[in-house]
C-alpha cells in the first residue's frame, strides 16, 4: 500500500485507530490536534491544496497507486460500493454507490449480483449503464500496467486469461450483464472482494475509454470533474455539472467549487504559506522537518489535525542473506532496537507509538504482542534489552558480520538508516549506509537481485484486511525473484505460517471472527520469526489554513477535501 | 612571499583550521567527552547545573516534534546537536578532518597525475599528444558536477567497492570522493601544464641537453620538470580550495562522504532539515568551508606572486 513519505508509490489508505468524538459533521470547534470534525462551512471557493510533487506514475484512475491521487479520484469517480465518507470507525463501512444495495454472495463466495441505480449520468453527460462496468473491468486489463489487476481482480472469471493476453480480454463470462443487473463470477470465494471493488482501479469509467494510459483522468460520475493534470504545475477539478447526490453516505456533494493542487514548493515554504493563508492543506506533511512541528504546536494548534493510521514503519531482514538469514541475529536486533529512539526521530511520542509486530493496532486480527522488550508480557514495549541481544548474537555466531543499511535520502528516513548503523556497530556487525535516493530506493529494495540485507520500509492498509499486511508483505506468494515489484523485501517464506495465512483467508467469508483469531496466531508466529524490526505506528498530522472548517478524516481515504469548507 | 602580508595571514588561519581539524580526537575524548559518529538520541547532557535531553521533545499545546539541544557555549554541546543527539562542534573538527583529507588528498593526486600526462604529451607529441588531449577534452566536455555525480553514484552502489588489481577501495572509504574529486579535475591542470611543456621544450637549455645525448627520461624529468613545477605549485592551493568545495557539494548531496562519517559537506545536508530551530548545524560547517576556501584563494594569489618574477617586479615598481 502506500508509503507517504515516498514520491514513489504512495501506497495508501488507513484507517482512523482513534475512537473520534461523538457526533460526525461536527459543529464543535477542533481544539486542535483531534480528530475532531470542526464546524463545518458553505458551499463555494477553491480549496488550495500543496504537493511538493505531483503524484508518481501514470494519472489514469486504473494504473495510478498513490494516495493523493485516490484523494481525488473518489471526488470525481464512484464504483458499484464504497466506504462511507465520514470520519471514524464509520469511515471504514462499506456502503452501496452506483449499485442499489451491496449483495449477499452466493455459491460460496464466488456469485456476487449487483443492481445498478439508474439515472446516474457521467460528466460528460452521457448515463452510465451495465455495459460500462463490464467495459471497466476489461479495461484494467487490457491498459496492460494497473498494478494490481494480476493480483486482485484475477479472481473474475475470465481474469487469469486477461493477464496473460490483455489486448484481447474478454470477462463476459466473469461479468453477466442483463439490463441494469451485473452479476459478477469468480473462480473461487474472495472475502475482500467488495473492498477490491471499493478502490478506485475497480471506478467505472465511460465504456468508450480508450485502453490507454491517459493524461487526464476520463469522465466520472462523482461531484467534481477533472480539468487540468500538468505535472509541474498542478491538478484541478471543479464542480460535475451532471451530479445529483444519489447516496450522502456513498458520494456526498461538496463544498468548494473547485480543488487545486499546486507542485513544487519545498515543505518549508509549504508551511509558511498554510500558515500565510495562502494556501490550505499540505498534502506531504508528514515530511514537515521535525524541529518545525513545535512552532505549530504552539502558533496554529487549532489548525493542526493529528490522526493515528493502520499503518507500521519498520526495517527489513533479508532472511535469506548473511547474517540475516540466521533468526538468532535478527531476533538479537530486535531486542537492541530502542523504539523510543525511533519515535522521536519520526517527531515524538504525541506522533508515533511503538510495536514490535506486523499488525497495527485497530485492525482486524490485531492482538498486542511484543517479545522483544525488557519485561514482556504486556503487548507493549518497555524498552530495549541489550543484554539479550548481545547474548544472542554470540549465539548466533554473526559477530564481525558486514551489513548494508539501506535507507533513503529523505532527512528523517536517513536518520532511522543512521540509527541502525550505530546500532549494529555496537552489537559487533560492522554495518555501513546504503542511502539510496527515495525514487529508487523502493524498487532496489524488492528486487532481490540487489542481495539488500536490512532495508528501511513502510506500509500502509489498502483496505482494512489482516491479509493486507500478513500475506501481502510476508507471504510465499508475495515474493517474486528478481522483480522491482516484490512488497515480500524480507524474502520470507514459511510454509507452515503460509498454510494458516491461507485458511484464514478462505476462513474470512464464513467465519470473519474465527479468522481473525487465526490472522492474530499468524502475526504472533511471524513476528516471533523476526523477518522485521517493526519500528512504531505513525500518527498523521493534517495541517489547514485558519479559513478551512469542516475538516473530516476518514479512516480509509484520509482527510475528505470535498468536505471542507473555505467559505 | 614573507613580504605579502595579507598571503601570510592566509597562510596562517590555513595552517589553524587545519591544525584544530586534525586535532579532531583530543576534542571529542578530552574536552567534549563525546562520539561524535554514535548516535545519542535519547541521550541527556547537564546544562546550568539540569540534566536535559539532547533531543528535545516540543512545547506548545500539542507537544509534537523533536529539537535538538542548541549550542550551550561549553565544552559539552558547545555548538549544540544534530538531529542524532551528536555534538556539532565535534563533528564539524572531525569533518573538517575528512573535507581537508580529501580537498589535499584530490588535489594533491590531480596535480600528480595531470603533471605527468602533460609531460608525457607535450615532449612526445603527435600520437601521445593528440590521445591525451581528445582524452582530456572527453572528460573537460562534461560538466563537472555532473560527471563527479555519475561516478560517484556507480562507486558508491557497486557492491564490493572498487577493485583494482591488489587495490580494494570499499564503497564508504575516503578514497572514493578522493579519486572521482581528482579524476574530473585533471583536464584542467593538464592543459596549462601541457602548454608550458610545449614551450620549455623549445628552449635553448632544452636543445642544448638533447644536443648531449640526454635520455627522454632525463630530458622530461631533469629539464624540463622543474622548469613546469612552479606553475603546479601555484595552482596546487587555488585546486585545494576547488577540491574542497567539489567534496562539500558532492558530500551535501549524499553521495560524497557517507554516514555516520562527517564532512563539511555532510554536517551542511544534516543542518538543512533543522534550519529554522537550529540554524548554526549548518552555520559553522559553512562557515569553516567560507575560511578554507578564502584562505586557499588568498594563499594561492600570494603564491603566484612570489613565483612569478612579473608579479615580482610589479610589487617592486
Amino acid at each position: 500500500m502506500v508509503r507517504l513519505k515516498r514520491s514513489a508509490m504512495l501506497w495508501a489508505m488507513a484507517v482512523v485507530v482513534a475512537v473520534l468524538a461523538t457526533g460526525c459533521g461536527g459543529s464543535s470547534k477542533s481544539k486542535g490536534g483531534t480528530t475532531t470534525p470542526t464546524a463545518a462551512g458553505g458551499k463555494g471557493g477553491t480549496l488550495i491544496t500543496l504537493a511538493n510533487a505531483a503524484p508518481a506514475g501514470s494519472p489514469d484512475p486504473q494504473v495510478n497507486y498513490t494516495l493523493q491521487e485516490w484523494q481525488w479520484l473518489i471526488l470525481t469517480h464512484d464504483g458499484l460500493v464504497g466506504y462511507k465518507r465520514v470520519s471514524g470507525p464509520e469511515g471504514t463501512k462499506k456502503v452501496p454507490d452506483l449499485a442499489t444495495a451491496i449483495p449477499k454472495p452466493t455459491d460460496n463466495g464466488k456469485t456476487w449480483t449487483f443492481t445498478l441505480r439508474s439515472g446516474i449520468k457521467f460528466s460528460n453527460g452521457n448515463t452510465v449503464t451495465a455495459n460500462d462496468v463490464k467495459a471497466t473491468f476489461e479495461r484494467l486489463f487490457k491498459i496492460g500496467n494497473s498494478p494490481n489487476a494480476g493480483s486482485w481482480y484475477n479472481v473474475i472469471v475470465g481474469g487469469d486469461a486477461c493477464v496473460k493476453t490483455p489486448k484481447t480480454c474478454d470477462l463476459s463470462k466473469g461479468i453477466v450483464v442483463n439490463g441494469d443487473t451485473i452479476t459478477f463470477h469468480l473462480t473461487k470465494g474472495d472475502p475482500e472482494f467488495l473492498d477490491k471493488l471499493s478502490v478506485p482501479f475497480a471506478y467505472i469509467l465511460p465504456a468508450d475509454t480508450p485502453a490507454k494510459n491517459l493524461n487526464l483522468p476520463p469522465a466520472g460520475t462523482g461531484p467534481y470533474k477533472w480539468v487540468q493534470y500538468s505535472p509541474q504545475k498542478q491538478m484541478k477539478i471543479v464542480r460535475n455539472p451532471y451530479f445529483k447526490e444519489w447516496s450522502k453516505d456513498a458520494q456526498p456533494d461538496g463544498l468548494p467549487d473547485s480543488i487545486v493542487q499546486k507542485f513544487g514548493l519545498s515543505v518549508e515554504a509549504e508551511v509558511t504559506q498554510v500558515e500565510n493563508g495562502q494556501a490550505d492543506w499540505i498534502a506531504n506533511a508528514d515530511s514537515i522537518p521535525s524541529d518545525r512541528l513545535p512552532e505549530l504546536s504552539s502558533k496554529y494548534a487549532t489548525q493542526v489535525h493529528i490522526t493515528p493510521l493502520t499503518a507500521v514503519y519498520y526495517f527489513a531482514f533479508n532472511v535469506r542473506v548473511p547474517p540475516f538469514n540466521n533468526l538468532k541475529a535478527r531476533q538479537a536486533v530486535n531486542y537492541a532496537t530502542d523504539r523510543n529512539a525511533l519515535v522521536k526521530l519520526y517527531g515524538g511520542t504525541n506522533v508515533a507509538v511503538p510495536t514490535c509486530q506486523i499488525l497495527p493496532p485497530n485492525f482486524p486480527g490485531y492482538k498486542p504482542y511484543c517479545p522483544y522488550t525488557v519485561n514482556p508480557g504486556s503487548g507493549k514495549w518497555t524498552g530495549p534489552d541489550m543484554a539479550k541481544a548481545k547474548q544472542l548474537v554470540q549465539q548466533s555466531g554473526t559477530k564481525g558480520a558486514s551489513v548494508k543499511v539501506n535507507s533513503d535520502t529523505t532527512e528523517v528516513d536517513k536518520a532511522y538508516g543512521l540509527y541502525f548503523i550505530g546500532l549494529l556497530n555496537k552489537l559487533g556487525y560492522k554495518a555501513s549506509p546504503q542511502f539510496l535516493s527515495n525514487d529508487i530506493q523502493y524498487p532496489f529494495i524488492q528486487n532481490s537481485k540487489n542481495k539488500v540485507q536490512f532495508a528501511y520500509s513502510s506500509w500502509f492498509q489498502d483496505y482494512p484486511a489482516a491479509s493486507d499486511f500478513l500475506d501481502i508483505l510476508l507471504g510465499c506468494g508475495s515474493f517474486h525473484p528478481n522483480s522491482n515489484s516484490s512488497p515480500n523485501i524480507a524474502e520470507f517464506c514459511n510454509k507452515p505460517i503460509q498454510a494458516k495465512m491461507d485458511q484464514a483467508g478462505a476462513m474470512g467469508l464464513t467465519d470473519p471472527v474465527g479468522a481473525n483469531n487465526l490472522w492474530a496466531q499468524v502475526d504472533k508466529e511471524v513476528t516471533d520469526q523476526a523477518p522485521w524490526v517493526s519500528m512504531f505506528n505513525p500518527k498523521l498530522l493534517d495541517f489547514t489554513s485558519s479559513r478551512v472548517k469542516g475538516f473530516q478524516f476518514s479512516p480509509q481515504w484520509y482527510f475528505l477535501l470535498a468536505q471542507a469548507s473555505v467559505k | 612571499m614573507l613580504r605579502n602580508r595579507i598571503a601570510l595571514s592566509a597562510l596562517i588561519l590555513f595552517v589553524v583550521i587545519v591544525a584544530v581539524s586534525f586535532a579532531a580526537p583530543l576534542y571529542a575524548h578530552h574536552i567534549a567527552h563525546t562520539d561524535p559518529f554514535a548516535s545519542n538520541i535519547t541521550g541527556t547532557t547537564v546544562v546550568g547545573g539540569k540534566r536535559v535531553d539532547v533531543l528535545q521533545q516540543g512545547g506548545g499545546t500539542l507537544g509534537i516534534g523533536v529539537v535538538p539541544i542548541g549550542p550551550t557555549w561549553h565544552s559539552n554541546f558547545f555548538l549544540g546537536a544534530d538531529n542524532q543527539g551528536r555534538d556539532v562542534a565535534a563533528r564539524v573538527l572531525y569533518g573538517g578532518r575528512a573535507s581537508l583529507e580529501i580537498g589535499i588528498g584530490s588535489a594533491v593526486l590531480c596535480c600528480f597525475i595531470a603533471l605527468i600526462l602533460a609531460l608525457v604529451a607535450g615532449f612526445f607529441g603527435r600520437f601521445s599528444d593528440t590521445i591525451l588531449s581528445r582524452l582530456m577534452d572527453l572528460i573537460w566536455a562534461f560538466p563537472v558536477y555532473l560527471l563527479a555525480i555519475s561516478l560517484a553514484t556507480v562507486l558508491l552502489t557497486l557492491p564490493n567497492g572498487l577493485q583494482w588489481g591488489f587495490i580494494h577501495v570499499q564503497p564508504a572509504s575516503l578514497w572514493v570522493p578522493t579519486i572521482i574529486i581528482a579524476l574530473v579535475y585533471v583536464p584542467y591542470v593538464y592543459r596549462p601544464v601541457r602548454g608550458q611543456v610545449l614551450s620549455v621544450r623549445e628552449k635553448e637549455y632544452v636543445e642544448a641537453a638533447v644536443a648531449q645525448g640526454a635520455s627522454s627520461l632525463r630530458l622530461m624529468f631533469g629539464e624540463i620538470l622543474p622548469n613546469v613545477v612552479t606553475t603546479v605549485i601555484v595552482m596546487l592551493p587555488l585546486m585545494i580550495a576547488t577540491t574542497v568545495l567539489t567534496e562539500a557539494a558532492l558530500s551535501f548531496l549524499s553521495i560524497g562522504v557517507q554516514p555516520p562519517k562527517a564532512s563539511w559537506g555532510t554536517i551542511i545536508d544534516d543542518g538543512q532539515a533543522l534550519l529554522y530551530s537550529r540554524p548554526w548545524v549548518a552555520i559553522a560547517p559553512g562557515l569553516m568551508i567560507l575560511l578554507t576556501v578564502l584562505s586557499l584563494n588568498v594563499l594561492g594569489d600570494g603564491v603566484r606572486d612570489a613565483l612569478d618574477p612579473r608579479a615580482k617586479l610589479r610589487l617592486k615598481g
